[in-house]
């Protein structure tokens, strides 16, 4: 399955992932409506981490045996059959066993409304996911690995 | 081949669903005391406090059963084993027999001996039908009294506390959730529990329900001759392991049921997964029953995997919660309160602000972890525990600014990011 990875030499951290991610996962999936008229504003599901001249854009790596769905309580955190890691936003109650587990600290706690779980879906409705089509120097790549 | 499995929870569903991975067509039959189709345990209490609905109490998909093939026998309380001629009796006499047995029958709530716990209203809290009974009550009543003030009987109290009624905890040791917790974590809770309404009597103990007849509960006498009145008790002080089952056999027992790496136990084909079995702790290196809900689903998986042929070595794991009280995220991992000599803390407290980060290290790797307030990617912490990582280029990097993969060095860091 194709996923999206980091390359963290070619980073300079802009945050146009950041960015992309908000207006993709918002409703009106305009960049002005989404920072500037919805609120709550969507939630990133990329982050970019920065210390001094080091940065990355970090997101779900949708891991062949996900801690994360092993320590579901709900069966909110699941993966679907071509290997997506998903939150089935029903059933979420957040409560936060998926943060706990995620190795790579890629699942976000949304509390804007009700407590869910957010990550990266991979952009149902993209070909290719939105932080990587937005990224100006190919730091993130989606790839068949 | 007959795969039988003994409770239908989260270590029977790890089990059935590595054994159709494995093989598609052999009988699977489930036989469980409970009626319900599987469902989560943990989420009773957002049941009480009326935050799931009862749709989604239920684990699986209602096809599960069906899609797995899976026979499932409800509401049949197995009573023995008969490991020589390989059948599991039921209570009402049936004989299921096994070529592979898997024996997850859980925890059972340990229950104190306290004058008056016979009583329509003493409850206790690990089933779905516990909270039943105290629903049906619950518009009667107005004061409750919480016996144990671990996480399942804050649980309870929180819970209670939203559906408008009054509690008081009390707890034995002298701060709640001394076990799962550190003193500073504690106390950030026990604050939040008092504003929210809750009292909680620490360094206490219970002696005595009182009550008017089998039906109305009084008060509770407590060992320093306080009363306090209420209207119901629930029971919240732990659980053991299950073992009933296995009395008059040959199966192996200490705390729980002794399983090797395969999670079989001494006798051949029969297995042991989840709260009623001895896992392999794998930050203490002890073998342990650790009740918690993802570690049963590891193991049943485990379990499961060898029952049908797939040879797979339990990993491991240790104790983890993430709960949320009273608005508070808080995540325990592993060791959180050493006592002993040895261990290095490094930590970021602000009990004002409700915020508590502390990292236990010892001999250079991470071996516990409790975060409060601030919980934010606290599994790359988890993952540094469960890897064995040694963390003593980065160590002082850890609580500095935000928690992120950028505190490892790069090698490290590209190494995880790729392999996933
Ligand atoms: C209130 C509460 C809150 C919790 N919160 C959390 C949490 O937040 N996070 C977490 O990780 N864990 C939590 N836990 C612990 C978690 O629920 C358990 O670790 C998990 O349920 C263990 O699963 P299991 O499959 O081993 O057995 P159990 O869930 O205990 O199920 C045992 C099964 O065996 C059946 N059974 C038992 N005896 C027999 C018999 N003789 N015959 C037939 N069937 C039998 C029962 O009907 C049941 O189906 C919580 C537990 C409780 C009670």
């Amino acid at each position: 399955m194709k996923s999206v990875y980091p390359k963290e030499d070619v980073c300079m951290a802009c945050r146009l992932c950041e960015v992309a991610c908000v207006v993709e996962h918002s409703k009106s999936k305009d960049i002005l409506k989404a920072f500037k008229k919805e609120y709550p504003r969507p939630l990133s599901r990329t982050r970019v981490e920065e210390r001094e001249a080091v940065s990355f854009s970090v997101q779900c790596r949708h891991c062949e045996e996900p801690d994360c769905v092993e320590a579901c309580i709900t069966g909110a955190m699941h993966k679907n059959e071509e290997g997506m890691v998903l939150v089935n936003e029903e059933r979420c109650i957040g409560c936060w066993m998926c943060v706990m587990a995620c190795p790579f600290g890629a699942i976000t706690r949304d509390e804007r409304e009700k407590k869910k779980a957010s990550k990266c879906d991979l952009c149902p409705e993209r070909e290719i996911p939105a932080c990587v089509f937005a990224c100006p120097n190919r730091a993130l790549v989606f790839e068949d690995r | 081949m007959d795969y039988i499995i003994i409770g239908n929870s989260a270590a029977a569903i790890g089990a059935v669903e590595a054994i159709r991975k494995n093989d598609k067509n052999n009988l699977i039959k489930i036989i469980s005391e409970e009626e319900y189709m599987v469902y989560s345990r943990p989420l009773i209490s957002y049941l009480l406090a009326e935050k799931v609905t009862t749709k989604r109490m239920y684990f699986r998909e209602k096809d599960f059963y069906e899609k797995n093939k899976v026979i499932k026998l409800l509401g049949s309380r197995a009573i023995g084993i008969n490991c020589d001629q390989r059948y599991v009796s039921l209570e009402n006499k049936e004989m299921i027999k096994f070529d592979k047995l898997l024996i997850s029958t859980g925890g059972k709530p340990i229950i104190p001996g306290i004058k008056g716990l016979k009583n329509e209203r003493v409850f206790g809290f690990t089933t779905w039908s516990d909270v039943d009974k105290i629903t049906r009550i619950s518009k009667e009543v107005k004061e409750g009294v919480v016996i144990g003030g671990g996480m399942i009987g804050i649980k309870a109290a929180e819970a209670l506390c939203e559906i408008g009624i009054k509690v008081t905890i009390v707890e034995l040791a002298d701060a709640v959730l001394s076990r799962a917790l550190d003193k500073e974590a504690s106390h950030i809770i026990q604050n939040r529990l008092k504003e929210a309404g809750v009292d909680v009597i620490t360094g206490s103990e219970v002696s005595e329900v009182t009550v008017k007849d089998s039906k109305v509960v009084e008060g509770v006498i407590l060992k320093d001759g306080r009363r306090i009145r209420c209207d119901f008790v629930v029971v919240a002080i732990g659980v053991l392991p299950n073992i009933d089952i296995v009395k008059g056999t040959n199966i192996k027992v200490k705390r729980g049921l002794v399983v090797d790496e395969h999670m079989e136990t001494n006798v051949r084909g029969i297995y042991a997964a989840g709260d009623v079995a001895e896992g392999y702790d794998s930050i203490t290196g002890e073998d342990r029953p650790i009740p918690i809900w993802p570690l049963a689903i590891r193991q049943g998986r485990v379990a499961g995997n060898n029952m049908s042929g797939l040879v797979t070595n339990y990993p491991g794991g240790f104790p983890m919660n993430a709960i949320e009280f009273s608005g508070m995220p808080t995540i325990s991992i592993g060791i959180t309160d050493p006592k002993e000599d040895g261990y290095e803390i490094i930590k970021k407290t602000d009990i004002k602000k409700g915020i508590h980060k502390k990292i236990i290290v010892k001999e250079n790797r991470i071996v516990g972890a409790v975060f409060v307030g601030e919980i934010d990617r606290a599994g790359i912490i988890t993952g540094l525990i469960k890897d064995k990582i040694d963390i003593r280029d980065f160590k002082k990097d850890l609580l500095y600014g935000d928690l992120g993969l950028i505190s490892l060095p790069k090698g490290m860091r590209m190494e995880r990011l790729e392999s996933a």
